[in-house]
């Protein structure tokens, strides 16, 4: 399955966040709503612009995203990067 | 919005004609450099006090020998990131004696209003909502500088070795 | 080592409280992104891909003891326990919270430490040879000369608001170990004629989409008119640097638009009017207490080479490699520089730990008069180590991981974050680099190939040098994947070069088979000792094309 999501950075830690389907914006892409109706990612994109207005995330983007392995996954490799965290370093605590 | 000069939002007395073709009659105006260059003789048989306002891009060392006409000089902003005026400012202080209104003019930000200050700059014309507030907001922020202007504030360096 | 007096406290304070109301409107929402972002920019705040990564100076690449334990507190407390030190002699954190910013600053600042300027357009970190003060080979020791441009710049009235960035580098040695030659303005303290020590200035260097070789533009300046210099340089930089275009906005572009010789003549033009500026002038006596935070320690009476030290190098071969790479001479018998190589076979390059950074700052309390140093190769150094100490502390560090035997060598590599953390990065640059580092493991390949750089960076912004590494490796993107571009035969030395393009990129598994066949041709025709550079310099490029690219070399690049 393919779609889009919504993928920014939270204000306050500015850590990468994806927006859910009840307007919250959660940590992990699994959590986050998919657009695969056309129509729907603007509507997500509309409601992601708000909660920008408002402060609640920076630069909201839609980013396609694929199924690898029964997993979600960014097409864009920076988004992927993204999604998933630093390719190294991964021996420290998150 | 507002002009600021001495803490205060004041009123300001100039019309900012520099963009304007037909200059309005009988009120003091703020005039560009080249309304100056081609109406001069027109501008000052007015009788009215005169205004310049030099884009970033104009040195004041251009008008010199003409500053005595000017009551104020406004030196524009185009965006807070453009920072030459900063050192037009000193120019026209430090270096061409300039002792009338200079006028922060464009995009006068707060967070600006202390830079400006130092360098010579003694009006605002500010671009936020409460130009006082936002004045009175950072007129305390720093206390002490590395550097010495034409303002004659004392360095920490000066004030490191006064005994 | 410098010390804040309760001028430099409080004009750190006062910015910390700034930032504090700054950071309350941005997150009450009072001010915008656009609006805020210049303001946390210009406290070192970025955002990145995964958070807001904050920068911190380390001025002239000096640090106590002292310092490197807060350093490590803030690693642990407020972000993921470790820290990257930067070719500018930065200290980053990756994932620090906006929120707790000024917190960050303020624990920073208890240790004399700050994040002033270290983003933004303005002047930045003031970088020098991270040997001065102890280099055998220095004319002078260039710290309190940067302390002092440090000081000038510092929330500078006038120049708060520069085309672009501006960057400035001193050294007190002919050897140049800062390289001078690729900063906006760069200093070497050199003697004139007379004998009299003053500054050589150079104009013009950068590395990024436009590299240049930075071009003297004065010979030689006194001393005393150092800051109305650098003034008068700001000055027509900030007046006549490009504003259209940030690509074209550095001052390399306008000293290579105007000719070196119009800028000069431009500079000295203003020079002429602000020379004599009782508002530039400097005191004597703050001269004089600036220098006296750099005096000597009270270096003890000690013999060079103890026998202690001779003999274990003749039976312990791992010893005499980490001495013969890591241990420089020190101008003052009996002590020696040593490096700590930051770069173990596999570790990201310029990063440390926290429990790392607490056990270092311990071994410098007890080796290294309690003061390191941070290079621009992402090394630490211990300044003031005594020679008869060296064996405890190698088998100190060696517990570390922080006693490769590598430091100029192959697998010394410079790399900056690259698409693992930076936002304008086209391609990784750390696992390039690991697995380099792992490629070349073997010590006595690496002792063979003697001096070689390899430097990476992620994008053409070029923070890892990569035009200025012996081999530089440049990260691009082609169709949504990473390749790798070669270039060879840049030095960032007093011989300063830029590198030349090897041919088409090449994927990240082809580079060290790439690099491989470099070092291979580069053996089979080297003339006695020569150096990688002096032989690439002799050869010229051709048969390393062929090395890498086959015989249809010319075809393919
Ligand atoms: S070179 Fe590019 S990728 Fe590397 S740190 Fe600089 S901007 Fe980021």
């Amino acid at each position: 399955m393919t779609g889009q999501m919504i993928l920014a950075n939270r204000l306050t830690d500015g850590r990468v966040v994806f927006l859910a389907a009840d307007g919250r914006w959660v940590d992990d892409i699994a959590g986050g709503a998919v657009a695969t109706a056309p129509g729907v990612a603007s509507q997500l994109l509309a409601t992601a612009r708000v909660a920008e207005s408002r402060n609640a995330v920076i630069e909201p983007c839609l980013i396609d995203i694929r199924q690898v392995a029964g997993h979600r996954q960014p097409v864009a490799w920076r988004e992927a990067i993204r999604a998933t965290g630093p390719t190294v370093r991964t021996d420290l605590p998150a | 919005m507002g002009l600021v000069r001495g803490g205060s939002l004041v009123p300001d007395p100039f019309t900012d004609a520099s963009s304007l073709g037909e200059l309005p009659a009988g009120v003091p105006l703020i005039i560009s450099l080249e309304q100056w260059q081609v109406r001069r003789d027109e501008l000052l048989a007015r009788g009215q006090p005169l205004g310049l306002r030099l884009r970033s891009d104009q040195s004041p060392t251009r008008i010199a020998d003409d500053l005595a006409h000017f009551a104020v000089v406004a030196l524009e902003f185009p965006k807070y990131r453009d920072g030459r005026a900063y050192t037009h400012a000193r120019i026209l202080k430090e270096r061409l004696g300039y002792t009338g209104e200079i006028r922060a003019v464009g995009d006068v930000l707060q967070e600006q209003l202390h830079f400006m200050q130092r360098c010579g700059f003694n009006s605002f014309d500010v671009v936020a909502p409460d130009a006082e507030q936002a004045w009175r907001t950072v007129a305390g922020d720093h206390t002490v500088w590395y550097q010495a202007t034409g303002d004659g504030r004392p360095r920490a360096l000066d004030r490191r070795h006064r005994r | 080592m410098y010390r804040y007096d309760e001028f430099d406290h409080t004009l750190v304070a006062e910015r910390i409280a700034t930032f504090r109301r700054q950071v309350q409107r941005r997150l009450s929402g009072d001010l915008t992104e656009d609006q805020f972002k210049p303001l946390r920019l210009m406290n070192g705040l970025y955002l990145q891909l995964h958070a807001y990564m904050l920068r911190v100076n380390i001025p002239y690449g000096c640090l106590s003891a002292r310092q490197l334990r807060q350093l490590a507190y803030i690693a642990r407390r407020y972000d993921r326990n470790f820290g990257h030190f930067t070719t500018r002699q930065n200290i980053q954190y990756n994932w620090i919270r906006l929120d707790e910013t000024p917190d960050v600053l303020a624990a920073l600042a208890e240790v004399e430490m700050n994040a002033m300027q270290s983003s933004g357009n303005c002047v930045r970190n003031i970088t020098a040879d991270q040997y001065a003060g102890r280099a055998r080979d220095e004319v002078e020791d260039p710290r309190p000369w940067c302390e002092l441009i440090r000081q000038w710049s510092i929330l500078h009235p006038e120049f708060s608001y520069l085309p672009r960035k501006f960057k400035i580098a001193v050294s007190g040695a002919p050897v140049d170990r800062a390289a001078v030659k690729f900063h906006d303005v760069g200093l070497y303290l050199r003697r004139n004629a007379d004998g009299v020590v003053g500054f050589e200035v150079i104009a013009g260097g950068g590395q990024g989409r436009l590299p240049y070789v930075g071009h003297t533009i004065r010979d030689w300046l006194p001393k005393e008119d150092l800051l109305s210099y650098l003034e008068a340089i700001l000055r027509i930089y900030n007046l006549g640097g490009r504003r259209d275009n940030p690509q074209k906005a550095r001052i390399k572009v306008q000293v290579n638009a105007l000719g070196p010789d119009e800028f000069r003549r431009l500079v000295d033009e203003e020079w002429a009017q602000i020379r004599r500026s009782a508002l530039l002038a400097v005191p004597r006596a703050e001269i004089e207490r600036i220098a006296a935070y750099f005096a000597d320690p009270a270096w003890e009476v000690l013999a060079d080479d103890p026998v202690a030290v001779t003999r274990q190098r003749g039976v312990d071969p791992g010893f005499d490699d980490w001495y013969r790479a890591n241990v420089v001479a020190h101008r003052t018998p009996g002590y020696a520089i040593v490096n700590l190589s930051l770069k173990a076979p596999g570790i990201a390059p310029g990063d440390l730990t926290a429990d790392q950074m607490d056990k270092v700052a311990d071994l410098a309390d007890r080796f290294s008069i309690g003061e390191l140093r941070v290079s621009h190769r992402q090394n630490l150094v211990f300044p003031d180590v005594r020679q008869g100490d060296l064996p405890a502390l190698w088998q100190e560090l060696r517990a570390l991981s922080l006693a490769t035997p590598n430091i100029g060598q192959l697998t010394d590599i410079i790399a900056c974050p690259g698409l693992d953390f930076c936002s304008l990065a086209n391609a990784r640059a750390i696992p390039v680099a690991q697995d380099l580092s792992r490629h070349f493991g073997d010590a006595a390949v690496l002792q063979d190939v003697g001096e070689l750089t390899i430097n990476i960076s992620g994008c053409m912004n070029a923070c890892g040098h990569h035009h200025v590494g012996n081999i530089g490796i440049l990260g691009v993107e082609k169709n949504g994947q990473e390749f790798y571009q070669l270039t060879l035969g840049g030095s960032s030395g007093e011989d300063a070069s830029l590198g030349d393009r090897l041919g088409r990129s090449i994927s990240a598994a082809d580079v060290p088979p790439a690099i491989d066949a470099i070092v291979a041709r580069y053996r089979a025709l080297r003339l006695a000792d020569e150096r990688f550079l002096d032989t690439y310099r002799r050869v010229g490029i051709e048969p390393f094309k062929e090395a890498v690219y086959g015989a249809r070399a010319r075809e393919v690049a």
